[in-house]
C-alpha cells in the first residue's frame, strides 16, 4: 500500500512538502499530519460542516476530499484566521455576541463565512440563514451565530 | 442583592481558544508511538455469537493486536451500575443487566462491539476489521414495548423470565375515589419515540499507561470523569493518584456522554496496559447512532379525571419505558417522566406504574430533557383534550389548576430519580405564563389576527404551554479556590464542561467574592488531578451545584484574604474591601495591598506561624442541596402550516424563564435558545426509526434531520425571578429547559391551525410526512 505521493499544498501561508498515502482525507491529513486539530470532524459523511476549509478561497468539506487532491493549490483553516491577541473580525464577533457554546462546530462556519461576507458584505438574515444551512450546530439553536455574523458584517464594513 | 459581575451579560473567557482552534479536544490529543482503536461491530440486533475468526486480520500489515472476549479472560465483566435502583419504594421490581466490553455469547442490539482491532492507523484498524469473520445465529428481535412483553416473546437476556427489566409503582391520594365523583373521564394512548442526542463531537478516548510509573493517564468525551477515574481504578486495581480522568473541551454532551461506562471507556484503558502503549479510538458518526444512547421511547395508558369546571381531581398513567439492551442507568427516566406527568399542577390523586422493558436497541440513558419532555407532553395533552371537550379556554383550564404560591415548597409524596420525596421548593408560576402570553400577543391573536388571516385562508396557530423543571439536584460537588502570587485566582472544581460556559459563569461569582476582574479568573473543569471529589454535569445541575460550591470555598477565601489584610493594614475587617485585584481601606482607598502580594505573605518561606494556620489564600468547600431546585417556564409560539406539504414556518417563538438568580444572560440565552432547538428537532424532524429486526434506518446526518439555522425561528427570551431557598446563590437550572415543552407546544399549535375537530395529537415526533397521515381520514392512523 506504499503508493506515497508527494504532495506540496500551501496551508495557512505555509508550505508543506509530505509523502503521503493517496486515500488520506484532507480532514485526517490537516488534524494529524500536520498538526492543525482547530478542523473538527463531525460525521465524515459531508453533511455537518464541521470540517470545512478554505480551498483556494472556496469552502470545501475536508472530510469529502482526499489530502492529495490539494496539491499545488492552497488551503485554509481556523487557525489561519486570527490568533487569540489578533482575532479576525468575524472571530471577535462570535466571542461579543456568544456566538459559541461547545465550540465544535465553530471553525468551520467561521471558514464558511470568511468568503460569504466578502461577497456579502451587508446580509440580511434570510440570506445568514442559508449561508449556515450547511453548517450544524446543536448548542447555539444558531441565533447568536446569525447575531454574530450581523455584528461581523458591520465590523468589517466599518 | 447588588452584584458586580452576578446576572451580567459578560462575554466568554473559553471563546478566544476555541474561536481560533486552539482548544484541546479529545482527538486532538496526539502521544508519541500512539496506537489506534477500530471495533467490529454486529449488524445484527439479537443473534447468538457461534464463532470469531480474526486470524487474518491479525496477519495484516501496521496490525498490533485483536482483542475479543475470549481474549479478556478473567478481566472481562459488565459494566458497574450506574444508578441502583430505589431502595425507598416498596415492592419494586429491577433486573439489573449491564452492558459488558465485548460481546461474548448474544448479541442483544445492533452496533454492539465484538471485537477490537488495534493497529498502527485507523484507517489500518478499519480495514483490519473487515477481516475479522463471525458466524452467528440471529434471533427475532425485540423491538416493540408490547409484544416484548407477552408471553413467548423472544428474550433480550435469557435469565430472565420476560423482557420486564423493571416495575414500580408510585401513588398519591385515591385515584379511583377521585375518579369516582368526576364530571369528566378522559382516556388515551400517547406515544412517544426515540430521538438521539447527536453532540456534534462524537465519543473519543484516549489513554496513556506508563508502565514504569504505573500511571494511567485518560483522555475521554464525558460528563463525569470523576466517576470514570473511580470506576477504572476499581476495574483495573490501581491507586486512585495512579489514573487520571481528564475531559478537555467536549463538543456537545446532552446526557449520552453521563453515560458510565460505555464499553470502549471499559475496553481502551485496559488494552493501553495490556500493549503497554497509548491508545486513541474516536467513535464515527455512523457508530454515534447505534452505539452512543437514546431516549424518549414510552408509551402512556394516561387517565384524567376532572371537575365539569375543568378542576384536575385526579391522574393516572400506566406507562411502558424502552430502556435498549441494557439498564445500567437505573431508573432515573422514568422516575423523571412520573415526576414531571403532573406537571405544574396541584394534582391531590395520582397513580403511576411503569414497566421498563428490555428491547434489542440502544442502549436508553438520559438525553436533555432526560424523561422529562414524555411527562409534560402527556398531561399538556389531556389538559388540550379535556379543554375542547369541557368547553374551556386553553388558557383558563392551566391557570385554575397552577399550583399557588403559596403552596411552596410543594410535597407531591412520590419520590424522584434521587429518591428523595418529590418537593417543589418555590415559584410563581402565573406571573411567568403571564408573561408570556403578553409577549406572543395572545387575546390580539386571538381576536383579531387569526380570524383575519384564516379568512385569507391561511392556517396559522397559537400553542402556550407551561412547564417545571426539577434541577441542580444531589449529592454534591465541591471546589477549591486558590489566588495565586500573580495575583490570579485559580478554580478547580470537579464536573465536567461542554459548551455551557463554565469557565466564565463560574469565574463571575469568584469574582464577585474577591474583587477581580472575571477574566482574572482562571477554572478548571474535568480533570482529577486538578479536583478529585464530585459527580458530574447531568440534570441541570452544573450552575447550581457546582456554583454553590465555587462560591463557598470563595466566600472562605474572602474571609482569609480579610483577616490577613486587616493584621498587615491595621484596620478592621469591616472597613476593608476587595476592589480591582486589592484590598483597600474603603475611605482611603491608597491604603491598600494586592491579592498576589497577600497570597505570598500567607506562604512564608522563614519564620514562626501560629497554630493552627493553614498557608495560602486557598479554601476547599462542597456544597450538597437538600433536594433540587424547582424551575418554571413557558413556551409561546404562533406558526402556519402549508396544508398541501405539511411543511411549517414558525412565526414567533417566546419563551419566559423562572430560574432563579441568573448568573449570565448571555449565557442562559444560549442555553435555551439550544434547548428550544433541540426540542423542535424532538417535536417535528427527528426520530430514529428502527424496523422490525431492530436495524436503524436512518443513521446519518443525511437521514436523521437535525435542525438547521434555516428551520428555526428567532427566539425570544424573557426572564422572572423566583430565587431558590435551597442554596446561597438562589440559583436553579436550566440547561435542559428549553427543551421540554416543545413537543407539547408542537401538538398544542398544529390542532389550533388545522382547526379540525377529527385531528387529535397522540404521538410525538411529528414529521410533515406523519402529520398528512395524520389528517387522512378514515384511512389507517396506526403507525
Ligand atoms: S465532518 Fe465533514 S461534513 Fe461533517
Ligand atoms: S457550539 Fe456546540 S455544536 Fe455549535
Amino acid at each position: 500500500m506504499s503508493n506515497l505521493f508527494d504532495l506540496a499544498v500551501t496551508v495557512n501561508r505555509v508550505r508543506y512538502e509530505r509523502a503521503v498515502e493517496p486515500h488520506i482525507l484532507l480532514s485526517d491529513f490537516l488534524r494529524h499530519d500536520i498538526g492543525l486539530t482547530g478542523t473538527h470532524v463531525g460525521c465524515e459523511h459531508g453533511v455537518c460542516g464541521a470540517c470545512t476549509v478554505l480551498f483556494d478561497g472556496q469552502p470545501v468539506r475536508s472530510c469529502l476530499l482526499f489530502a492529495v487532491q490539494t496539491h499545488g493549490h492552497e488551503v485554509t483553516t481556523v487557525e489561519g484566521l486570527g490568533t487569540i491577541d489578533n482575532l479576525h473580525p468575524i472571530q471577535e464577533a462570535f466571542h461579543e455576541a456568544h456566538g459559541l457554546q461547545c465550540g465544535f462546530c465553530t471553525p468551520g462556519i467561521l471558514t464558511t463565512l470568511v468568503p460569504f461576507l466578502e461577497q456579502n458584505p451587508n446580509p440580511s438574515e434570510a440570506e445568514i440563514r442559508a449561508a449556515i444551512s450547511g453548517n450544524l450546530c446543536r448548542c447555539t439553536g444558531y441565533q447568536h451565530i446569525v447575531d454574530a455574523v450581523k455584528l461581523a458584517a458591520e465590523k468589517m464594513r466599518a | 442583592m447588588t452584584t458586580k459581575f452576578i446576572g451580567k451579560r459578560v462575554k466568554r473567557n473559553e471563546d478566544p481558544r476555541l474561536l481560533t482552534g486552539q482548544a484541546q479536544f479529545v482527538d486532538d490529543v496526539e502521544i508519541p508511538g500512539m496506537l489506534h482503536a477500530a471495533f467490529l461491530r454486529s449488524d445484527y440486533a439479537h443473534a447468538r455469537l457461534l464463532s470469531i475468526d480474526v486470524s487474518e486480520a491479525r496477519k495484516r500489515a501496521g496490525v498490533v493486536a485483536v482483542f475479543t472476549a475470549e481474549d479478556m479472560g478473567d478481566d472481562w465483566q459488565p459494566g458497574p451500575p450506574l444508578v441502583s435502583p430505589p431502595p425507598t419504594v416498596k415492592d419494586v421490581i429491577f433486573h439489573s443487566r449491564r452492558q459488558v466490553p465485548l460481546v461474548k455469547d448474544k448479541v442483544r442490539h445492533a452496533g454492539e462491539a465484538i471485537a477490537v482491532v488495534i493497529a498502527e492507523s485507523r484507517y489500518i484498524a478499519e480495514d483490519a476489521v473487515e477481516d475479522i469473520l463471525v458466524e452467528f445465529e440471529p434471533l427475532e428481535a425485540v423491538i416493540d414495548l408490547e409484544k416484548g412483553l407477552e408471553a413467548g416473546s423472544p428474550l433480550v437476556h435469557d435469565d430472565l423470565e420476560s423482557n420486564l427489566a423493571a416495575h414500580l409503582f408510585q401513588k398519591k391520594g385515591d385515584y379511583e375515589a377521585a375518579r369516582e365523583k368526576a364530571d369528566l373521564v378522559i382516556a388515551r394512548r400517547i406515544v412517544v419515540d426515540r430521538g438521539a442526542a447527536a453532540a456534534m463531537e462524537n465519543r473519543g478516548i484516549v489513554t496513556d499507561w506508563d508502565k514504569k510509573s504505573q500511571h494511567l493517564t485518560v483522555w475521554d468525551t464525558t460528563q463525569a470523569p470523576i466517576p470514570i477515574r473511580n470506576g477504572l481504578v476499581a476495574r483495573l486495581g490501581l491507586s486512585e493518584h495512579k489514573v487520571r480522568v481528564i475531559a478537555p473541551f467536549i463538543g456537545g454532551g446532552f446526557g449520552p456522554k453521563m453515560m458510565m461506562f460505555y464499553p470502549e471507556e471499559m475496553l481502551i484503558p485496559w488494552v493501553s496496559m495490556k500493549l503497554n502503549r497509548p491508545i486513541k479510538w474516536i467513535e464515527d458518526r455512523r457508530e454515534n447512532f447505534y452505539a452512543t444512547t437514546q431516549e424518549r421511547g414510552q408509551i402512556h395508558d394516561v387517565e384524567i379525571a376532572l371537575s365539569k369546571d375543568g378542576h384536575i381531581l385526579g391522574l393516572k398513567d400506566i406507562f411502558l419505558h424502552d430502556t435498549g439492551a441494557y439498564d445500567p442507568y437505573g431508573l432515573t427516566t422514568p422516575l423523571n417522566t412520573q415526576c414531571h406527568v403532573m406537571g405544574p399542577y396541584d394534582i391531590k390523586n395520582f397513580t403511576s406504574e411503569v414497566s421498563v422493558v428490555f428491547t434489542n436497541k440502544t442502549l436508553v440513558t438520559p438525553v436533555r430533557g432526560a424523561g422529562r419532555p414524555q411527562g409534560i407532553y402527556i398531561i399538556e395533552r389531556l389538559l388540550d383534550i379535556a379543554a375542547r371537550e369541557l368547553g374551556i379556554d386553553l388558557i383558563a383550564i392551566r391557570k385554575r389548576n397552577l399550583i399557588p404560591p403559596d403552596a411552596f415548597p410543594y410535597e407531591h409524596e412520590i419520590i424522584d430519580q434521587a429518591f428523595a420525596p418529590l418537593v417543589l421548593d418555590s415559584g410563581n408560576y402565573w406571573p411567568v405564563m403571564e408573561k408570556a402570553l403578553e409577549m406572543v400577543g395572545y387575546d390580539q391573536f386571538i381576536e383579531y389576527e387569526q380570524p383575519r388571516l384564516r379568512a385569507e385562508g391561511k392556517y396559522v396557530g397559537i400553542g402556550v404551554i407551561p412547564f417545571l423543571e426539577s434541577t441542580g439536584v444531589g449529592p454534591y460537588e465541591g471546589a477549591r479556590v486558590t489566588v495565586e502570587a500573580s495575583g490570579k485566582i485559580n478554580v478547580a472544581t470537579g464536573i465536567g464542561t461542554q459548551g455551557q460556559g463554565h469557565f466564565t459563569s463560574f469565574a463571575q461569582i469568584v469574582a464577585e467574592q474577591l474583587g477581580v476582574a472575571v477574566c482574572d479568573v482562571r477554572i478548571v473543569t474535568g480533570d482529577t488531578a486538578e479536583f478529585h471529589w464530585g459527580t458530574g454535569t447531568f440534570a441541570s445541575r452544573g450552575a447550581v451545584v457546582a456554583g454553590n460550591a465555587i462560591h463557598a470555598s470563595a466566600s472562605i477565601v474572602r474571609q482569609k484574604v480579610l483577616k490577613l489584610a486587616s493584621k498587615i493594614l491595621k484596620t478592621p475587617e469591616e472597613e476593608l474591601e476587595l476592589e480591582d485585584g486589592l484590598v483597600r481601606v474603603i475611605d482611603i482607598p491608597h491604603k491598600s495591598i494586592s491579592l498576589g502580594e497577600l497570597a505570598l505573605l500567607a506562604n512564608p518561606l522563614r519564620g514562626a506561624v501560629q497554630p493552627g494556620t493553614e498557608p495560602g489564600l486557598e479554601a476547599t468547600a462542597y456544597f450538597g442541596p437538600q433536594y433540587g431546585a424547582t424551575a418554571f417556564g413557558t413556551h409561546a409560539m404562533i406558526l402556519e402550516i402549508d396544508p398541501e406539504t405539511m411543511m411549517l414556518e414558525i412565526k414567533r417563538y417566546i419563551t419566559v424563564e423562572d430560574c432563579g438568580t441568573v448568573l449570565n444572560p448571555l449565557i442562559l440565552e444560549g442555553q435555551i435558545h439550544g434547548g428550544v432547538s433541540m426540542g423542535i428537532g424532538n417535536a417535528y424532524y427527528e426520530k430514529l426509526h428502527f424496523d422490525e429486526n431492530g436495524q436503524l434506518l436512518n443513521a446519518s446526518f443525511a437521514d436523521y434531520l437535525i435542525p438547521s439555522a434555516t428551520e428555526l425561528p428567532r427566539i425570544e427570551v424573557g426572564h422572572v425571578e423566583t430565587q431558590s431557598p435551597l442554596n446561597e446563590l438562589g440559583a436553579k437550572g436550566v440547561g435542559e429547559a428549553g427543551t421540554l415543552p416543545v413537543p407539547a407546544l408542537f401538538a398544542q399549535a398544529i390542532e389550533n391551525a388545522l382547526n379540525n375537530r377529527d385531528l387529535e395529537i397522540l404521538e410525538t415526533p411529528l414529521s410533515p410526512n406523519r402529520l398528512y397521515e395524520l389528517l387522512r381520514p378514515n384511512e389507517e392512523k396506526s403507525r
